[in-house]
């Protein structure tokens, strides 16, 4: 009954949104939903500062339309709040795209509304590779565990590894790298000697290392959430001697992500990874991008991939905004944008038609110091990698 | 063979450093009976006070300890005067429960705005950040200094409760105020200076325990489960009893982990609900007649 007349009011505010069509030289309004406070408050702090740095660089209009961003916090990973949420931002705000999604059932909770209000969803994170598939008007601008993954398996096995254990925390994402590492790396040739699933809480790690030392690996394939975690393990790594030992750590990039750089300290020095964002990335766009930030907001320690996945997000909707001219339709803004290609502070980009997400660089980067810095320094590109765990339809 | 000296290692490390992190809370909850939940944000105030005066006056980690233990005693003595003081005494168990949840949830937040939520880091000194062989064992200087301190904490809270005449009369106040305050003992002052040590007890623990629970935030309240477990398991009131629950609940919980990694915390609650399904009062507990 309850969700009848949610139905028919959401329908009757959508006719009421379409038939009052677009003005001219009008505002659209984007609504992001990402976590402004609690635990993982750095990650709205990083969209809301990308995105404020490309106005500044573009301009707030595009194509005569003013661009305003509404944001909505959402501490923590809720899809049942995510969608209340973006209920609201379509009603009351009468927003014209959704933006942010850090963490994956958030970003999911949403396809129902925006299939029925027609308006994008730009995910500025969620990395989960089966969401676009859940609706025709989800673009995705950050990354895949796939996409880090394959490039990593296939780098580890050129090196001449071939016996390799992984650990990852038990959980959607985890098991995610763990099936791309072992089905990219067994296919190459090598060995996944051991996987271990490891509680999200665990404080000690060291269990896990002993064991890592017992299966008689080259390499590990490390992937936990960012923070605590990923802290705990590197420390455990280096303090059961398993660096000594001249074991190598490898894992997609968000273990070694620039805020938590300066906490992990020389635990996480030679840690490889591969990821699509580096701040210390060496173009000319990124300089721009960071010198914008340093200026904006006084430093540019925080920026990491969760900035660039706003920044280019931001960019993806000024696109969609100038080829709709201000018009709240969203099959159209999606279509306009399939096959658009541009420069991003990252290297170049391209939005896959048929996976709605960006094919891009993943580059090789190593923990190192530079002027006294901990950074992830890219020392080798795989150029243009598709969302490998992509099963379309 | 190996395998075994392993996990026997790594187990008593983590259970050492598992009772240095609650000891504080056996000494709140288990001697003075309130049912202290902020126990992980005094622990977390001592650890950040450490990481800041460390990173920002430049104080050596020896100095920073000493510092985080006795800043973090003077910030709570206020808290016990105007808060704790009305809660004490088990009839008010459902108010201290209430009280010192919401002053966590304070603290937290406070943290949060004061410090942001990224991770703070204390850094060792050069002694301690290395490895030592115990034969074919590697384990972390820092580690042996843990099982060192709680070592020293253990006998040295053993003293002062056992063999003094603080001790003597904190368990008579304990026992029966009424009786004690006849008896001209000042309750009020005593149980103050027991607060201290426990509020001094958990920050000590938090700057040394942060290794292994790094600091943020929500350090309150991640890991409160952690600190009530191992003072449940050893019985209220008993410095003896948490060590060995916590020692006990670290060699199974390394066990667990290092067989059956999926099993995650599995074995930890099942010893957990086994230990105080046989023992309701835990290891040890404390005569009350």
């Amino acid at each position: 009954m309850k969700s009848v007349l949610r139905g028919a009011l959401l329908g009757a505010v959508v006719g009421l949104a379409l038939g009052a069509g677009p003005a001219l030289a009008d505002t659209v309004k984007v609504g992001v939903i990402a976590p402004f406070s609690g635990p993982f408050a750095t990650v709205g702090k990083t969209f809301k500062e990308a995105i404020e740095v490309y106005q500044a660089q573009n301009g707030k209009t595009v194509g005569g339309h003013t661009v305003q961003f509404v944001y909505k916090d959402l501490d923590q990973a809720n899809p049942a709040q995510s969608k209340a949420l973006a209920q609201e931002l379509v009603v009351k705000e009468k927003v014209g795209y959704l933006a942010g999604f850090f963490f994956t059932p958030d970003a999911l909770a949403v396809a129902p509304l925006i299939d029925e209000a027609n308006i994008p969803a730009v995910i500025f994170n969620a990395a989960t590779s089966a969401i676009t598939e859940k609706s025709p008007l989800y673009v995705r601008t950050s990354f895949t565990l796939w996409q880090a993954t394959v490039p990593l398996a296939e780098h580890v096995y050129k090196t001449g590894v071939r016996k390799v254990v992984t650990a990852v925390s038990d959980y959607g994402p985890g098991i995610d790298g763990e099936t791309a590492f072992k089905t990219t790396f067994e296919k190459a040739g090598g060995q996944v000697v051991d996987s271990i699933r490891m509680p999200l809480k665990s404080a000690d790690f060291a269990p896990f290392m002993q064991r890592i030392k017992d299966s008689g690996a080259e390499a590990v394939y490390a992937f936990l959430p960012a923070g605590p975690t990923t802290l705990g393990f590197a420390k455990a790594f280096n303090d059961n001697g398993l660096r000594e030992k001249g074991i190598k750590f490898v894992g997609p990039g968000d273990i070694t992500q620039e805020p938590d750089l300066l906490a992990l300290g020389d635990a996480a020095l030679g840690i490889t990874t591969t990821f699509h964002y580096s701040a210390a990335h060496d173009s000319a766009m990124n300089k721009a991008f960071i010198a914008k930030h340093k200026e904006l907001f006084g430093s540019s320690d925080t920026v990491t991939f969760t900035s660039a996945g706003a920044y280019d997000g931001t960019h993806l909707i000024y696109k969609m905004v100038e080829a709709t001219d201000g018009k709240r339709d969203g099959a159209k803004a999606v279509e306009a944008v399939k096959n658009l290609a541009w420069e991003s502070p990252r290297g170049p980009l391209k939005l896959d038609p048929a996976s709605r997400h960006v094919t891009q660089n993943m580059y090789l980067r190593v923990v190192e110091k530079v002027d006294g810095q901990l950074v992830n320094k890219e020392i080798e590109t795989f150029p243009n990698q598709p969302d490998y765990g992509f099963k379309g339809k | 063979m190996e395998t075994v000296f392993g996990i026997a290692v790594d187990g008593v490390a983590y259970g050492m450093i598992l009772f240095i992190i609650s000891v504080g809370l056996s000494v709140t909850l288990g001697l003075m009976r309130v049912v202290n939940l902020a126990h992980g944000a005094f622990a977390m105030v001592g650890g950040y006070i450490a990481s800041s005066v460390m990173q920002g006056a430049g104080l050596p980690y020896e100095l920073a300890l000493v510092a985080a233990v006795l800043l973090t005693v003077l910030l709570a003595l206020p808290l016990e005067r105007l808060l704790y003081r009305r809660i004490y005494g088990s009839a008010n168990e459902l108010a201290q429960v209430l009280l010192t949840i919401g002053l966590c949830f304070v603290i937290v937040a406070g943290m949060n705005y004061l410090f942001g939520p990224t991770l703070k880091r204390i850094p060792l000194p050069d002694y301690l950040s290395g490895v030592v062989m115990l034969g074919p064992k590697a384990i972390s200087a820092h580690r042996i200094f843990v099982i060192g301190a709680g070592l020293t904490a253990l006998v040295g809270l053993w003293w002062l409760l056992e063999r003094t005449d603080f001790g003597i009369r904190l368990r008579a106040a304990v026992d029966n105020p009424g009786m004690a305050a006849a008896l001209g003992i000042r309750t009020e002052r005593l149980y103050a200076a027991t607060f201290a040590l426990g509020t001094g007890l958990a920050a000590f623990g938090g700057v040394l325990g942060s290794e292994l629970l790094p600091l943020e935030p929500y350090y309150a309240l991640r890991y409160i489960v952690l600190f009530l477990a191992v003072v449940a398991v050893g019985g209220a009131g008993s410095i003896f009893g948490s060590a060995a629950a916590a020692v006990a609940l670290g060699v199974i919980d390394t066990a667990g982990k290092y067989l059956i990694p999926n099993f995650g915390e599995f074995f930890f609650y099942t010893a957990l609900i086994l230990i105080l399904f046989r023992w309701p009062h835990g290891f040890f507990k404390r005569g009350t007649a």
